[in-house]
């Protein structure tokens, strides 16, 4: 729970700094910026941690496998699959467009998590 | 939300330990007008009691590829498990294997897994686990051993007047979701069904139990309630599953549900660890928690005996 917590509070300060760049910088380095943003999830025990995630557009997640179980990373409207991730491999994809993504591992479909994409900084919106 | 699924797994937990036999040393059951009745343990049971009649061998979770510290050598206690079959007193007819024979379908591990399983000189009847479909094509367990079936996976055969029936439920899972048959495979299983009399013996066999152990962990299949009632007329029937690594049992009216024991690891019973992953136990334990089993039918007696066989004690 502790370590979910600290995901989600970094999850968040990533957001915001991005959006603090976002706000003061030139618009081209505004995006620079804020296509590097990047958001692990851990597999563990059989879950998604964080089970769900609230990031800008444009923002990759990596999901790295920590079972000694094979898992997969299934969007439910096929917007993305990885394929079989054995121990420590890992799936990347970039939520370019807002919306929300449920996802779930293939092998252990009670395994679900959330992807929630939030359009970019007002100051990157605007180009 | 987290407390909420707590107490939810703590409920389901306490039915399933009530519903849990035993799980490690082998029984001998026999079923006689539904009711189950243990006779003994392995050894003084074996004494008692001269098969006559179809003994097959069931088989789970070999796992080839798995190298963890839960059995580093999953190949090794294959060839146990295989050749504890060699050495029966009475040859069984054949084997079924539920599943799970390969740990990440590659095709070294298929050919590892036969290899070392065509040592038992039986047939062998397969369905696949998860662990069998997630090849990038989905193809190599259907290329090996799906020939001649249906849809991902599915056919029926007869032995000795008994039907046998392979499912698979592990392929097309939704998302939130347990095992799943489908629509197709439920329509066959209808018309496989149709004409047959009720007095012939039924096994099912499939790797996902058909079950609710433990919808937590995913130890169930969603629409086995469907087949469950296409079975209901039928006098015996017996449920094969692996998946889930340890025994259980339990008995529904005329149908006998029955877990194998895994050859490559053990997983925690529901509810005991955080999650089903695979459970390192004391060295001089492991082989008392991996094995086979072995399944009679004593015609005319309308009996049918499970026996599970650890790889040792």
């Amino acid at each position: 729970m502790t370590k979910i917590a600290r995901h989600i509070r970094f999850a968040a300060a990533l957001a915001v700094a991005a959006f603090a760049v976002a706000a003061t910088l030139p618009a081209a380095s505004a995006r620079a910026a804020e296509t590097e943003v990047k958001i692990e999830v851990k597999i563990d025990n059989f879950a998604f941690a964080p089970q769900r995630i609230v990031v800008q557009a444009g923002t990759t997640v990596t999901w790295t496998n920590a079972d000694d179980a094979p898992h997969t990373v299934v969007s439910t409207t096929k917007l993305f699959k990885s394929s079989a991730l054995d121990t420590a491999d890992k799936f990347s994809f970039t939520f370019a467009t807002p919306g929300t993504y449920e996802y779930f591992c293939s092998l252990h479909p009670h395994m679900t998590g959330t992807v929630v994409v939030e359009a970019a900084a007002a100051g990157n919106a605007a180009q | 939300m987290t407390s909420d699924h707590d107490e939810t797994q703590g409920v389901s937990r306490r039915k399933i330990l009530e519903c849990m036999t035993w799980a490690g040393t082998g029984v001998l059951w026999t079923i006689a007008g539904g009711v189950p009745r243990s006779v003994g343990l392995i050894g003084e049971a074996g004494a008692a009691e001269q098969p006559s009649g179809l003994t097959f061998l069931q088989i789970s979770d070999s796992h080839i590829g798995f190298d963890k510290p839960a059995n580093p050598n999953t190949i090794g206690t294959l060839e146990e498990a295989i050749n504890k079959i060699k050495a029966l007193p009475v040859k069984p007819a054949f084997v079924i294997h539920t599943g799970d024979i390969t740990h990440l379908s590659k095709l070294s591990e298929f050919d590892d897994a036969d290899r070392i399983i065509s040592q038992a000189r039986l047939d062998v009847h397969y369905v696949p686990g998860e662990h069998d479909v997630i090849d990038p094509e989905q193809k190599l367990y259907r290329e090996r051993y799906g020939r001649g079936a249906k849809g991902a996976g599915w056919y029926s055969f007869d032995a000795n007047g008994v039907h046998f029936i392979g499912l698979v439920n592990v392929v097309d899972l939704k998302a939130g979701g347990l095992g799943n048959l489908g629509n197709d495979q439920l329509e066959w299983l209808e018309s496989d069904l149709k004409g047959r009399s009720a007095s012939t013996p039924i096994v099912v066999f499939a790797h996902i139990p058909l079950w609710s152990v433990y919808p937590q962990w995913g130890w169930g299949t969603d629409d086995a309630a469907r087949a469950l009632d296409q079975l209901k007329r039928f006098g015996s029937v017996t449920v094969l599953n692996g998946h889930i690594h340890q025994i259980m049992q339990k008995v529904e009216g005329n149908v006998t549900f029955h877990t194998a024991m895994s050859t490559a690891f053990v997983q925690p019973a529901p509810g005991a660890q955080p999650s089903p992953g695979p459970m390192k136990v004391a060295d001089d334990k492991l082989r008392t928690l991996l094995g086979v089993t072995d399944v009679t039918f004593k015609r005319g007696q309308q009996r049918l005996a499970i026996v599970d066989q650890p790889l040792q004690g």
